[in-house]
């Protein structure tokens, strides 16, 4: 000791400095298994993908049908991607129809009008209503939905149909629509509010004139990534889309239906038992076009809600 | 003298106080405040109607078979059915999601909010882990399907409640890490600084000061990830999960969880000779998954409020 201080001195002991290194891999070897999760989805698809257009021998005529009555009949070797496409946007569709203003009308409710009162009780019921699993959603489409509400006023030839599956994925992404505009809504900063009625304009021209237009884009955001979820849904299109696996092509959402994610779930397990060859292999196929079309959209959205964070 | 006289004043006075406040009147105003109490009273009645057919529907089965309902074995007589089966693969699940998500999420959020240079590796993992999460749950059946069940084999012996778990655990792997990332980048910066400048290594200022900061944050995370992973079915009916017979339940067997009870039992046609049908059996078993999947979401949300308003407080 000469009484002075060496860098080395200052950099602490080098046992502690060791495992701070070895933390350091360990963490950052957790956040590399997300990059290797993502990379393994993107293999399985697509050789599960190559693996069906082998088995079809690259014929993609078999994907769009020109016959007279076309539909989706994997096991002979029909595959309309029309059908199934059809399937996941009408009742996409139907859902936003649902989820649109009931959604919006709850996160404006709650972020502009509602008291505190009220809103420290409605939130957590929205919340809740988010954690419900999509199973009982499913049942509730098939044990109410379907003879309660759809039958008794268009009464549809079969109980299960796009309408009742459309409408339960509605009731499953209201509480997303809600929560990302709500967020949306209240990150407006009070300062446009407060000059809005300091010119004498009333709550509705404000909500309507100020608050909605200065929050579109994460309204925009919410109906984005709200119908990704609905395109994405799989146990209510199986279990209230009424069709096991084939069906014909149709635009009548009173008609059952099959979405893209029912036609997966039928080709890996439900009645068509094949695992092999193209019925089974297709599913891959399926799967890697809704995973590049979620994907689209969730970027399109996260996009919009990060322009959102920037404004304000 | 006064010009105005006191009562002259206070006509005026009620006068102004009537026009700047007088909004019930005014059209636009009421359609909207309508507007909105519809869409909020749907959006609960919806709930609401929800609740109550799965409670009153679920009464005839859980009458009738009592504590059995929940120790009994699936079968194809929907009086005698219990769910065991079910609950054995579900605690499996979310035993794994508990044991392998929640360390790993927990891991790579303080990697990427503590440890991680802001560059383009550190965005691009950050960006990733969104999509992920965006990932619908049937495409992580088909990781499952290839990766846990096929060449995993060795370790789940197929399409078990291990490949379940495993499954299940990437599945909500996103949700964890997002919500850990939030509760970490919550915590003070002065509170690094501290432990910093007293010559804290980095990971002895994350162990001591951060984590334990961040806990309920973290724990908010794992409870609602555990909430998602109980009530998901489309990744099992992927990896094989079966709804007919299963005489015992074992860990690298043929394995069912409660969803996948569900979603069978509400297809199948009620008889209607006995007072209690399929639909009851279900209406039972949604039951028990709402009764677990609500309590912990609702366990996370109080979780969250209250150490939120703790924060604003403090």
């Amino acid at each position: 000791m000469n009484g002075l201080l060496a860098v080395a001195d200052l950099r602490g002991d080098p046992r502690r400095r060791a495992h701070d290194r070895r933390m350091r891999r360990l963490l950052g070897g957790s956040a590399l298994v997300t990059i290797i999760v993502s990379a393994l989805i993107l293999f399985v698809l697509a050789r599960g993908t190559l693996d069906f257009l082998r088995s079809i021998g690259w014929n993609f005529g078999i994907l769009r049908d020109l016959s007279e009555a076309p539909g989706w009949f994997p096991r002979r070797e029909r595959f309309d991607l029309l059908t199934i496409f059809l399937g996941s946007v009408i009742m996409g569709m139907i859902a936003m129809l649902v989820a649109v203003p009931l959604g919006l009308g709850t996160a404006v409710y709650l972020s502009e009008f509602a008291p505190t009162k009220v809103r420290k009780i409605l939130k957590p019921i929205v919340e809740v209503l988010a954690g419900i699993p999509s199973v009982i959603v499913g049942y509730f489409a098939l044990k109410f939905i379907a003879p309660n509400i759809v039958t008794p006023i268009f009464s549809p030839d079969q109980p299960r149909n796009m309408l009742v599956s459309g409408l339960a994925i509605g009731v499953l992404v209201v509480p997303i629509m809600a929560s990302i505009s709500e967020d949306a809504l209240r990150a407006v900063p009070s300062s446009l509010r407060e000059a809005s009625y300091g010119i004498g304009a009333r709550k509705s021209t404000t909500t309507i004139r100020i608050v909605i237009p200065a929050a579109v884009s994460g309204i925009v955001a919410a109906f984005i990534i709200a119908t990704s979820r609905a395109i994405g849904e799989t146990m209510v299109a199986a279990m209230a889309g009424g069709r096991d696996g084939s069906g014909p092509r149709t635009l009548n959402p009173l008609e059952p239906g099959l979405t893209m994610t029912a036609a997966m779930t039928n080709a890996a397990g439900g009645t068509d038992q094949v695992n092999s060859g193209a019925p089974f292999q297709v599913l891959f196929f399926v799967g890697l076009l809704l995973f590049l079309m979620t994907m689209t959209l969730n970027v399109i959205g996260d996009r919009f809600v990060q322009r959102v964070r920037q404004q304000y | 003298m006064a010009i105005v006289s006191e009562s002259q004043r206070s006509i005026t006075r009620s006068e102004v106080h009537q026009t700047i406040t007088r909004q019930s009147k005014h059209l636009p105003s009421i359609a909207l405040g309508v507007v909105l109490l519809i869409a909020v009273s749907f959006t609960l009645l919806t709930l609401f109607a929800l609740l109550a057919r799965i409670v009153t529907q679920a009464i005839p089965a859980l009458t009738e078979k009592g504590t059995g309902f929940l120790t009994d074995t699936i079968g194809s007589e929907a009086s005698k059915v219990g769910i065991w089966p079910g609950l054995f693969g579900s605690f499996g699940i979310g035993l794994g999601v508990l044991v392998i998500a929640v360390p790993l999420g927990v891991g790579a959020a303080i990697y990427l909010e503590e440890y991680a240079k802001q560059n383009a590796m550190t965005r691009f993992i950050v960006v990733n882990i969104r999509n992920l999460a965006g990932v619908p749950a049937v495409i992580y059946g088909v990781l499952g399907l290839i990766i846990f069940v096929g060449w995993l084999k060795p370790v789940t012996n197929g399409g078990s409640v291990i490949a379940a778990a495993l499954t299940l655990a990437i599945l909500v792997l996103p949700i964890v890490i997002i919500t850990s990332m939030e509760a970490i980048r919550a915590v003070p910066r002065g509170l690094r600084d501290a432990g910093y400048g007293i010559g804290a290594s980095r990971w002895e200022v994350t162990r001591d000061h951060v984590i334990p900061y961040a806990m309920p944050g973290i724990l908010t995370g794992t409870v609602l990830s555990l909430a998602r992973a109980l009530g998901e079915a489309a990744p099992l009916i992927m990896i094989g999960a079966i709804t007919g017979l299963l005489p015992e339940t074992s860990l690298s067997g043929k394995f069912t969880a409660i969803p996948m009870l569900i979603f069978s039992w509400s297809g199948r046609p009620d008889s209607g000779e006995s007072s209690v049908g399929w639909s009851n059996a279900a209406a039972a078993a949604g039951l028990v998954l709402l009764v677990l999947v609500l309590a912990f979401n609702i366990v996370g949300i109080l979780l969250r409020n209250h150490f939120e308003a703790k924060r604003v407080g403090s």
